[in-house]
């Protein structure tokens, strides 16, 4: 079997943190990343950039609308992901609109963190 | 005005949003670019400390600004291998000798009109976008933007905070739209410039108006109808921007205070604008583009323009317009100025009950044109202890100087 283990959290709380608490918790993720590692679980992960920078994308009858920010209908549920590699914004709210799942549901689109960004 | 009499705060602000362009087509990062083009203006400050700037300060400018771009790419590894190319074209753009079509598309050739595409950006929200253009294109201040949006100066900080970073982190691009994402896009990029011309034609703070703002969103205007002249809302937009524009000599007394349209010198209009203007919304009106919200504010501005007289003013029509227009833009401002046309048509007290219907929307609450319409009703209405308190609500609304002295002294005929 294969499992996605998906991160909730409030930015707001990790905003909160001084420096050497946020390294606190990234040495955490380092070595949970490891152990995945060393026990041949790791199948992949990012972190992902801070909410205010999702873009929803819905099509509707084919037509393509984008919105500011990360507005699922609450009746949605996470039904998958796909990781793609993207010019910008633009080619990568397109790749979304191609989804099938976009014609019925909604697809958000955020960027990856990049760690050599910091 | 001669470079010589220029404040520096006109300098930066005529400056501005064509140097952000500049560098931002260059970085191809707002952030950067807004420190580089501040950078630019620290230096002038430094170099003409008495603001006694020479007629070349612009192009100083200009120079000072691409230079440090220049330099901020050549200090970017990342991006070292991009470099000639980028010079290429810059260097192409200066002498003239690219393969730019001015003819054909002006607009992609228009640094600024790329920037406030990417400004307009559908991942950005609406309010945002307009936010982003007053902010990086006029270079206004955060609090002059958010009094233009009626909303708290922290709010408007927000949201232009988190604008930018989206821009940033989400990988906005720096680009025109595709052809086929132009239509899309076109409706923000329309609302931010008929806003910057609002901002400038009846300016927040000390100054009444503000013509390069005017005239910048007319200028976009222009391009934008060379562009896309199919396009009947482009041309409406600039049309009803024509309209207002051709009052702009009646607008205020010679003591700086504002001249409601009713009491305007009609003599002092600018009739062969308004006789164009009239015919070009005729066009779009007869090929069935009128139901647009720009047609539809262009044509009561076109009612208004060509009544000879206020009690000429063919209210009904109005009347009938504005509630076109409120099935188009439902927005509480519409409503209100609906309530006026109401009012002049059908009595005040018509119009009062109109506007008295708006009082819980929030931010008719900080709106000094809502307190300002009521008390006008109730003035006439000979609610004068009513009248002067809603006056003051207005004057506490603090809107620019000019508007301030008509409710001063309205206010002080109350008590009189």
């Amino acid at each position: 079997m294969q499992y996605v283990l998906l991160i909730n959290e409030e930015e707001a709380i990790w905003d909160g943190y001084t420096p050497e608490q946020q390294d606190e918790v990234m040495a955490g993720y380092g070595k949970f990343s490891q152990y995945l590692v060393d026990n041949g679980h790791m199948r992949g992960g990012e972190r992902l950039q801070p909410v205010h920078t999702a873009t929803t994308v819905r099509v509707r009858d084919g037509d393509v609308a984008l919105t500011d920010g990360p507005f699922c209908e609450t009746k949605e549920q996470l039904g998958g992901f796909f990781l793609v590699d993207a010019a910008d914004l633009d080619e990568a709210c397109k790749l979304a609109a191609m989804i099938p799942t976009a014609a019925a549901g909604s697809i958000e689109v955020r960027p990856i963190w990049l760690m050599d960004e910091d | 005005m001669t470079k010589s009499s220029m404040s520096f705060e006109q300098l930066y602000r005529q400056q501005y949003g064509q140097l952000l362009a500049l560098a931002t087509g260059i970085v191809r990062d707002l952030g950067r670019a807004e420190d580089l083009v501040q950078a630019s203006f620290v230096k002038a400050m430094t170099r003409w400390p008495d603001a006694r700037y020479p007629d070349h300060v612009n192009a100083w400018l200009v120079t000072v600004t691409r230079n440090a771009a220049l330099d901020g790419i050549r200090h970017n590894t990342m991006q070292a291998g991009k470099l000639d190319e980028i010079v290429m074209e810059i260097s192409n753009e200066q002498t003239g000798t690219g393969e730019l079509d001015t003819d054909q598309h002006p607009a992609m050739s228009d640094d600024m009109l790329r920037l406030m595409f990417t400004c307009c950006h559908p991942a950005l929200n609406i309010d945002a976008r307009v936010a982003l253009c007053l902010n990086t294109i006029c270079g206004l201040k955060t609090e002059q933007i958010a009094r233009a949006f009626v909303i708290s100066d922290a709010s408007m900080s927000q949201r232009l905070w988190r604008a930018k970073n989206k821009i940033r982190d989400a990988g906005i691009p720096y680009e025109m739209p595709a052809e086929d994402e132009l239509q899309t896009r076109l409706q923000s990029v329309l609302a931010a410039i008929y806003l910057i011309f609002n901002e400038g034609w009846l300016a927040s703070g000390e100054q009444h108006q503000r013509m390069e703002l005017v005239n910048e969103a007319l200028r976009l205007g222009q391009i934008l109808t060379q562009t896309l002249q199919d396009d009947s809302e482009v041309r409406a937009l600039l049309t009803l921007m024509v309209l207002q524009h051709s009052r702009r000599h009646a607008r205020f007394s010679a003591d700086g205070e504002i001249v409601l349209l009713a009491d305007q010198d009609r003599l002092l209009w600018q009739t062969d604008e308004i006789q164009q203007a009239t015919n070009a919304l005729e066009q779009i009106f007869s090929s069935g583009h009128g139901q647009g919200r720009y047609a539809l504010m262009a044509a009561i501005a076109a009612t208004h323009c060509n009544a000879a007289h206020a009690s000429l003013t063919n209210w009904n029509e109005i009347v009938v317009l504005y509630e076109a227009l409120m099935t188009v833009d439902p927005s509480p401002v519409v409503a209100l100025n609906h309530a006026v046309a109401v009012g002049e048509r059908d009595g005040p007290t018509a119009g009062l009950r109109l506007v008295n219907g708006l009082k819980e929307v929030a931010m008719m609450q900080r709106y000094h044109l809502y307190y300002a319409t009521r008390a006008d009703f109730l003035r006439r209405l000979n609610q004068n202890s009513e009248a002067a308190q809603a006056y003051q609500q207005a004057l506490d609304c603090s809107p620019g100087l000019a508007e301030q002295k008509l409710l001063r002294r309205r206010l002080a005929q109350m008590s009189s």
